[in-house]
């Protein structure tokens, strides 16, 4: 793990007084409460969801140095299952997302243990390939609608109360679930939990010879990014009402992985600058058909070979201060 | 006509002339990912792309310019391994330097490129490629039936990755080889000329797959897409094989093949899966693969 870009910027966290995070924090979360009144709200909930995804999705590459590949398979699964209780069983909203989101952390318990068996380029194929299993599982299982995937899933009544049929109500909601996901994860990078990861992120061997169980951490930290990549998704589905095989198709892996490294690779805020991002320009892009995969994959050649410390990594450094 | 455990003879060598065919392409394809990786550290994710274009390139030839299956057996190859020769040049070597993980980012960025403008171009669906002339037809074998073409794909690439087993382990340039994955440094302190050597290995690795490529064209259809599902399968095969032996990489391939095959037969419903059902077995029991060295 030698050299990742925010090892260059190793100067920046030693000044840590998290202030200016906080304000950052608070520049976020003024801007998400205000938005629907000058932004589509539908728009902004897909951009939310993603955002938790991004975010979720960083916490192992940033923070613990693996680079999934299958990060698509926990947010798709997660969303079928959504989609299956509250449409099927008839489960209040609130109960689909957190099934959904539970499946996704058993996923992420088995994928995990046995991904995190090789490291580097091998632990990036084998979560690849895992998740391509749960592609054809979710292509040939019976509930999952095939390539219809599961339409037409009703939003429901929260907790008895909210109406989610009311764009505004769910998109408050969105904006619920995407804080509390945020700050757990900026807890938790921020925890002792957060400094051992980071610890094995620059030098496994030393961590291990320093007596910690590095196995545990990495597996803990594997299934936290797969429970809140599956909270993405399972909110995901009920704001489109839609459950598709297009979640947890290898391209969607892809994506995230996108979205993280244009934001910066192990910044706070990177991930929702780069769902953000890539969001918007799929939104002005998407008549222009197969081109969109194109500029993505442009993006990544020019972030790869340019661009490596991402919007916010970049950022930081002219602000000196970690962002 | 006998049946063996409730099954026809036809379908069941049918179906393990496919695997075979099948793990022909895993064997070529792998094989040129584990050369590569050797050398360069990186794994090639524009494979499958590059796999692609090799039976694009065959199809151009043919449909614009009237060029056969052989030459193109020969010049698609090229082409492809020139274009691969390019990106090492102008891209793949900024990264040596850095993690290996950003060397997989931008052949995925590649791939995402590649494969984008020729969606563009040619749609979704595939274009149908004639099998060449001389090996139309086949042969009854009194069990199954051989087409002549099928018989062809598999003999070929066993023959192309003995011989490149053979270069590698045991001529001069191979030790080179070997002897630059080991320990680069001290090999261009010899007075080898490392860069060069790199450059050829991607480009002789993206030939490999686009060879594949060619050879796969009459059989599959040339679609854009022909190569994102196949890479995928291909990681899973290098990780269940390990990428530390040549012949390793030669022996699982094809094997897998078969197995795959094989669970067409008997458990169709399985035969998506049951390469990376096998990888998460192997990760289990033997983390490294069965071929590879603990690292």
């Amino acid at each position: 793990m030698a050299t990742l870009a925010y090892r260059a910027d190793k100067s920046l966290a030693k000044k840590s007084t998290l202030t200016h995070q906080y304000i950052a924090f608070g520049l976020m979360a003024a801007f998400f409460l205000i938005a629907p009144s000058f932004i589509y709200p539908v728009f902004l909930m897909k951009a939310l969801c993603f955002a938790l995804f991004a975010c979720a999705f960083n916490l192992l590459i940033g923070y613990v140095g693996l680079l999934s590949f299958g990060h698509a398979a926990f947010l798709g699964s997660a969303g079928y299952v959504s989609a299956h209780t509250a449409k099927v069983w008839g489960f209040p909203p609130e109960l689909a997302i957190l099934t959904g989101t539970a499946l996704a952390a058993a996923l992420g318990l088995i994928i995990g243990a046995l991904a995190i068996r090789r490291q580097g380029i091998y632990f990036a194929m084998i979560t690849l390939a895992l998740a391509q299993m749960i592609f054809f599982f979710a292509l040939q299982a019976p509930f999952t609608g095939g390539e219809d995937g599961i339409q037409r899933v009703p939003r429901g009544t929260m907790f008895g109360v909210l109406d989610l049929t009311n764009d505004m109500v769910l998109y408050y909601v969105v904006l619920a679930i995407f804080l509390f996901g945020f700050l757990l994860i900026y807890r938790t990078i921020h925890s002792p939990f957060g400094q051992i990861l980071k610890a094995i992120r620059e030098n496994e061997p030393r961590a291990v010879s320093l007596g910690y169980n590095t196995d545990h951490y990495k597996l803990l930290a594997f299934v936290l990014s797969a429970t809140l990549s599956g909270l993405a998704g399972a909110t995901k589905a009920i704001v489109f009402q839609l459950a598709s095989l297009t979640d947890v198709n290898w391209t969607m892996s892809g994506e995230v992985v996108l979205m993280t490294l244009l934001g910066g690779l192990g910044t706070v805020f990177g991930p929702v600058v780069g769902a953000f991002t890539i969001i918007t320009m799929e939104n002005y892009l998407a008549q222009f058909g197969a081109w969109v995969t194109v500029i993505q994959g442009v993006i990544f050649v020019f972030v790869v070979l340019a661009f490596r410390r991402g919007i916010v990594g970049e950022l930081a450094r002219f602000l000196k201060k970690p962002l | 006509m006998f049946e063996l455990l409730g099954i026809p003879p036809q379908a069941l060598f049918g179906q393990l002339l496919i695997g075979l065919i099948n793990g022909a392409f895993y064997a070529l394809l792998s094989l040129g990912l584990a050369i590569i990786f050797g050398l360069l550290n990186i794994i090639n994710f524009t494979h499958g792309a590059q796999y692609m274009m090799g039976a694009f390139v065959a199809w151009m030839l043919l449909n614009y310019l009237g060029i056969g299956y052989w030459p193109a057996l020969v010049i698609a190859p090229l082409l492809v391994g020139l274009t691969g020769v390019i990106i090492e040049r102008t891209m793949l070597k900024h990264l040596y330097k850095l993690d290996h993980l950003y060397g997989l980012l931008l052949t995925f960025g590649l791939a995402l490129i590649i494969e984008g403008v020729f969606r563009n171009y040619y749609g979704s669906s595939g274009q149908p490629y004639q099998i060449p002339p001389e090996l139309t037809g086949g042969h009854n074998l009194g069990f199954m039936f051989l087409p002549n073409y099928r018989g062809w794909v598999v003999i070929a690439s066993l023959i192309v990755c003995l011989a490149t087993w053979f270069v590698i382990e045991r001529t001069k340039l191979g030790s080179y080889l070997r002897a630059a994955t080991e320990n680069p440094t001290l090999v261009q302190a010899f007075g080898i000329n490392v860069p060069r050597m790199i450059t050829l290995t991607y480009g002789f690795g993206v030939a490999l797959a686009a060879l594949a490529g060619v050879m796969a064209a009459p059989i599959y259809q040339v679609s854009p897409q022909m190569g994102s599902s196949l890479i995928i399968v291909v990681f899973a095969v290098v990780v269940i094989g390990g990428m530390g032996s040549i012949m390793g990489s030669i022996l699982t391939g094809f094997g897998l093949g078969v197995v795959e095959g094989l669970t067409k037969v008997f458990y169709p419903e399985a035969s998506a899966t049951v390469i990376f059902v096998i990888m998460a077995l192997v990760l289990l029991v033997k983390p490294a693969g069965l071929f590879g060295r603990t690292a």
